[in-house]
């Protein structure tokens, strides 16, 4: 990066490579700590958690009359029929579990490729995992229409005799998605650990101190424990990266193993995983943008991690944007298939062509302006192309899952779909939900990972030169 | 575990990480081997100072991910073979290409269950009492900013007058005897 442009002075640039520094300067183990469990300990919770709280609980209790009158009534009040099965639901399904991939990315594949700036925001990207998991995996639960069987979907000895068929990629589906949802705790719970037991011995209420006693499982910093603890990370590390590339891979298996034009595609695999990525990076910044504000950590998020993240969001919005132009190629130039061709045609200028012109304009013209490190570095600017980015994401699964379903191979089969006011409540609902686990977890759990904080001070190495070691006596 | 009174160890604490390794290296050398350092994040030259190298989670997180591998194509083979099967448009009832994704999944699955519970287990958690608490400045430090080094009073060199003399010369910030 060029070093000539910035200011000498400035604290929070390296001046040899002129990059913004990971942390603030001057922090030590003490301040590192203190800033990042005050907001856990305070006795005071400030007004504006209130307020976003309750504000995410609205949202919420819409879900469960949203959830309510679905059960009460049935899939008929979405605008699921046929020729359109999937609707809003699998869109849904799609995108938030594609949200979920940037937290793996951040706390697994950056852990791996050591890039040590990952770890002050790693432990909230895991949470928007699991969070957005959660959100993810509520919509083929609720959208099989007799939820409370859900548990058919498992291979268990029942009076009926009968067992689940592997060959579907829709139980491969729900191994993967329950696989990672449980990997993810368990990643984001071990990690959080000696944080805990942090927590654990600064509390100053009896509560705090048993309810992250209990949570800290008696963690005591002991050298032995921490190398098993670095092992079982790394490994975890290195589960949750081939964990997380199949399991965006699956489900975009559930589109490319059937023959509808527009989903029967090879690159799915590839083009599904980085969407995924891209989507969550920018939910990353969506979340981290307003926390830093809020909580005044500008030290321990800086524009550093900003800028990368706005990097990441550019690379993989590029090989989306060759996803789009692969399919583009595949269907007009190369596949000699009417139904392809047509598929391609009515996705740009058919009845919702719309859609598509959404998501271009949001996933790739936009996006273009992150090449400018000054816009990168433009704290409002990333924000709303964060933003820009979700919705445009969104969008992508709408044009895929919706044009190919409503208009396949017979014309005297072809359907309209428009989503009813519950298709939208229950989204916005999910949001809601998204958001009020979100409030609860930087409120009660440490947000940033203080021990990977203490690791990255200067002041951690050790120093191997002799130093006088005063004898007895002296 | 028995009810035991006495001394667990003599507590040494410090203020950088340097200054524990150096005080961990000096008393392995100087034979002691039932000891353990306590720092606030992972210090791996004091694990290598006190003769701890190797863990063996890697080798139970390889045999829970080959566990769940055989766990899960065994049971699609089984159920697909034997219990239930099922012709799909004439395809073989043994598709193992199709059974290799939810194997994989339950690889990891059970790879990563076993790296985390392993990790716990053979760390003694949970594990909510320990003696250490005991000690007036540990659970200040111990967690936080302070680094802390334990000669315990099993170790057959240990003696109450000697190894505090022997920890004085690494100049800690402070040593407390830690009561069970």
């Amino acid at each position: 990066m060029a070093t000539k442009d910035v200011p000498v002075n400035d604290p929070m640039l390296d001046p040899v490579t002129g990059e913004f520094a990971v942390i603030a300067p001057g922090h030590t183990f003490k301040s590192v700590t203190e800033e990042v469990s005050r907001i856990v300990l305070t006795p005071r919770t400030p007004l504006g958690w209130f307020f976003g709280f309750t504000l995410a609980g609205g949202f919420v209790l819409m879900l469960l009359v949203a959830l309510a009158w679905l059960l009460v009534k049935g899939p008929g009040i979405w605008a699921v029929t046929i020729p359109v099965a999937w609707g809003f639901a699998i869109v849904n399904f799609v995108w938030w579990i594609g949200i979920g991939h940037a937290g793996t990315l951040i706390s697994a594949i950056l852990l791996l490729f050591k890039q040590g700036w990952r770890n002050s925001i790693n432990r909230f990207a895991e949470a928007m995992t699991i969070f957005a998991v959660i959100c993810a995996g509520m919509f083929p639960l609720i959208h099989v229409g007799r939820p409370w069987l859900g548990y058919w979907l498992l291979p268990y000895p029942n009076t009926m005799n009968v067992w689940p068929q592997f060959r579907s990629p829709l139980m491969w589906d729900c191994f993967a998605v329950s696989t990672y949802a449980t990997i993810s705790v368990v990643f984001w719970y071990i990690g959080m650990v000696p944080d805990l037991g942090t927590l654990r011995d600064r509390a100053q209420t009896r509560l705090g101190q048993y309810f992250y006693g209990m949570l800290a499982m008696g963690w005591r910093g002991s050298v032995r424990h921490w190398a098993r603890y670095e092992t079982a990370s790394l490994l975890l590390a290195g589960l949750a990266t081939p964990l997380v590339l199949s399991v965006h891979t699956v489900i975009s298996f559930d589109f490319a193993v059937a023959l509808l034009p527009g989903w029967h595609t090879t690159i799915f695999p590839p083009y599904f995983v980085a969407g995924a990525i891209y989507s969550g990076f920018a939910m990353v910044i969506t979340l981290a943008i307003p926390i830093r504000k809020f909580y005044h950590l500008e030290d321990l998020v800086t524009l550093r991690h900003i800028d990368n993240m706005g990097k990441v969001m550019l690379a993989t919005g590029l090989i989306v944007a060759y996803g789009y132009s692969t399919e583009v190629f595949m269907s007009y130039c190369y596949s000699a298939s009417h139904w392809e061709y047509f598929m391609m045609w009515n996705r740009m200028f058919g009845p919702i062509g719309w859609s598509y012109w959404v998501l271009i304009t949001c996933n790739i013209a936009l996006p273009q302006l992150l090449w400018s490190r000054k816009l990168r570095r433009s704290v409002p600017f990333m924000f709303i192309m964060s933003l820009i980015v979700n919705t445009g994401m969104w969008f992508e699964r709408f044009v895929i899952v919706i044009t190919s379903l409503t208009r396949d191979y017979l014309p005297s089969s072809w359907g309209t779909y428009r989503a009813t006011k519950w298709d939208y409540a229950t989204f916005a609902g999910t949001l809601g939900l998204f958001t009020f686990l979100f409030f609860l977890f930087i409120r009660f759990l440490p947000m940033i990972p203080m021990s990977e904080l203490r690791l990255m001070l200067p002041q951690a190495k050790v120093h191997k030169e002799a130093q006088p070691i005063a004898e007895a006596g002296d | 575990m028995p009810v035991r009174e006495g001394t667990y160890g003599l507590l040494a604490e410090f203020d950088s990480p340097s200054q524990l390794v150096r005080a961990a290296d000096g008393a392995y050398q100087a034979g002691y081997r039932r000891m353990d350092c306590y720092t606030p994040y992972p210090v791996e030259e004091a694990a290598a100072a006190i003769g701890f190298h190797k863990n063996t989670v890697s080798l139970v997180c390889l045999i829970g991910g080959l566990l769940g591998l055989a766990t899960m194509f065994g049971l699609e083979t089984w159920i697909s073979v034997w219990a239930f099967p099922l012709n799909i448009a004439g395809r073989p009832y043994f598709s193992w290409v199709a059974f290799a994704v939810p194997a994989y999944e339950w690889t990891i699955l059970y790879a990563g269950l076993s790296a985390a519970f392993g990790m716990l287990f053979l760390n003694g958690l949970p594990q909510l009492y320990h003696p250490l608490f005991n000690a007036p400045n540990f659970r200040s430090g111990a967690t936080t900013d302070k680094f802390f080094l334990c000669l315990e009073s099993t170790d057959p060199k240990f003696d109450l007058t000697e190894t505090r003399g022997f920890l004085d010369r690494y100049t800690p910030v402070s040593v407390v005897e830690v009561e069970y």
